[in-house]
């Protein structure tokens, strides 16, 4: 009946739409909350150590209480990590055009930045700390090294992929490379784009904080391994959650851009004026 | 002199690939409709991208335009079965692409903007696509889109139009329509055009002169002029005289099948 009523009356039709909508937007955090209950209530049936695994009110109260430390740390790694990223954006893009464009580009390097990504990131912290010394470099050049090469594959794949008939299309026009690649391969490889930031984002986390507590004196991966080495577990799971909050924060920032200036390939999510069930 | 004029040209891909065109010979006037009919694998597409330089011939000659082609044509128009409209772009901004891109038309882009604007729209509203000028492609039909790829490869006034297969992918009504579409275009504009396709009706209803491609590797094997009157009505494909073209048609290319076998 009151199906019915909805197909009838648009202004319910209307609050029924709303009402789905504030619902998809309040399950990831129900979801996210529901977690921290479970977590709570194993960590308390089960009667577990602190130092083995705290309860997520502990970890609360640790984060609270350091909160200045965590706040000052937290904004070393975002800085090192925003930094290194942007390096990684930089030349992700101009080498995805390159690698994407032309042949020859392509097959004489890409074996040799296959087998330089193969190379564990952590293992070259040390030989960037003799280069650098200890301190925020390693974990901007980390996260930099980290995150690039997703980048870069995914703007060649664009690139690479574009439709022959329509390369011919240009061609017969008198089109030059460039201008194939500026109007047709680079618009159309920024949906991968988006996607490879998407990675990248949370790549580069990993990468300054890895080289964080290696190699630095401050940063959320230093905090956390100061922290452990005093069993203060619960401020080294705090330092946790925080990287998780900002790598969320900057996963939704790249999405957002993402929208703004790509509407067009994810035209499937939000059609207009397309009433579904 | 003919617009475009190929003498024994050959194609071969590769070092010791497929033979694709052998000593394909043939003559297109200036402002002439020819449509290049064969069996499937002919060479027909090969032979559009020969023609426009593309792809360089293995061997012959290509003359378009009193000029030894050499490399890409810089004046063709193009469209494929595949409409291959950018999804970032709105119907209009499709359309005018080729302007952003052909001289002189991309110097005096910027500072005659509402002029070519103007033209955009009155070929969109030839093909009967007005109050469509600022959709986005995924909002068209296929129909539509293609209307709108004949428009992008009309709109800086091409001399000579190349068609592969372009109402290929489209339902039988649509594809009528879009005959007719054509044909106003072509009687309006009057570039030369070559289409390749493998629909005989659609040879006989759009084209003053049908060749025929032997299967691989192609050459002309048999040209057929027809001489309806212009504009075409859709019922004259029906006529006895069309329908013994396309039985004629159509007997040259079983044949030209069954030899190659």
């Amino acid at each position: 009946m009151e199906a019915r009523d909805a197909i009838d009356n648009p202004k319910l039709r209307r609050r029924s739409r709303l009402r789905r909508k504030a619902a998809r937007r309040a399950l990831p955090w129900i979801v996210i909350i529901a977690i921290f209950v479970m977590w709570e209530i194993v960590v308390r049936a089960f009667d577990i150590e602190q130092f083995v695994l705290p309860a997520p009110t502990a970890i609360f109260a640790a984060g609270w209480e350091w909160r200045a430390d965590m706040l000052d740390n937290a904004w070393q790694t975002f800085m090192t990590t925003a930094i290194g990223f942007l390096f990684a954006v930089i030349f992700g893009l101009v080498g995805g055009v390159l690698f994407g464009s032309s042949t020859l580009v392509y097959e004489g390097l890409y074996p040799a930045l296959v087998g330089f990504n193969s190379i564990p990131k952590v293992a070259v912290i040390p030989i960037l700390v003799i280069w650098f010394g200890i301190g925020t470099v390693p974990a901007i050049v980390t996260a930099f090294l980290i995150s690039f090469f997703p980048i870069l594959v995914n703007v060649a794949a664009g690139i690479a992929t574009v439709e022959p008939e329509l390369k011919d299309v240009l061609r017969a026009l008198g089109a030059k490379q460039w201008q194939i690649v500026q109007k047709v391969g680079l618009p159309r490889s920024m949906p991968y784009f988006f996607a490879s930031l998407k990675v990248a984002i949370t790549f580069a986390f990993v990468g300054s904080i890895v080289a964080e507590t290696v190699a630095a004196n401050k940063g959320i991966g230093n905090l956390m391994l100061v922290a452990s080495s005093r069993f203060e577990v619960p401020l080294a799971f705090a330092g946790l959650l925080m990287t998780s909050i900002m790598g969320i924060g900057m996963y939704l920032v790249a999405e957002f851009i993402e929208r703004r200036t790509i509407g067009w390939a994810t035209r499937g999510v939000d059609a207009v004026g397309a009433p579904r069930g | 002199m003919n617009f475009v004029e190929l003498d024994r040209v050959s194609l071969r891909y590769g070092e010791d690939g497929t033979l694709a065109l052998q000593g394909a010979t043939l003559g297109v006037a200036a402002g002439e409709f020819v449509a290049v009919v064969g069996p499937s694998g002919c060479g027909k597409s090969t032979l559009m991208r020969v023609v426009t330089g593309l792809w360089p011939p293995t061997a012959g000659t290509i003359i378009v335009s009193g000029r030894k082609v050499a490399g890409p044509l810089s004046i063709v128009g193009m469209a494929f079965q595949n409409p291959t409209l950018l999804p970032w772009r709105k119907t209009l901004d499709n359309v005018m692409l080729p302007l952003e891109i052909v001289k002189p038309h991309c110097e005096r882009l910027r500072s005659q903007r509402a002029a070519y604007v103007a033209k955009a729209r009155d070929l969109l509203a030839l093909v009967g696509l007005k109050g469509f000028e600022d959709r986005f492609p995924w909002e068209l039909s296929g129909g539509m889109q293609q209307r709108a790829s004949l428009c992008r490869a009309l709109i800086h006034d091409p001399s000579l139009l190349m068609l592969d297969e372009p109402f290929a992918a489209l339902d039988m009504f649509t594809r009528e329509e879009l005959w007719l579409a054509l044909q106003d275009v072509w009687l309006a504009r009057r570039p030369t055009v070559i289409l390749v396709t493998h629909d005989l009706r659609e040879a006989v209803f759009l084209a003053d002169r049908v060749l025929v491609m032997s299967a691989r590797p192609g050459r002309i094997i048999a040209e057929r002029t027809i001489a309806l009157e212009r504009p075409r009505r859709l019922d004259m494909t029906y006529e006895p005289y069309s329908v013994a073209i396309i039985h004629e048609l159509r007997e040259y290319i079983s044949t030209a099948r069954s030899s190659n076998m």
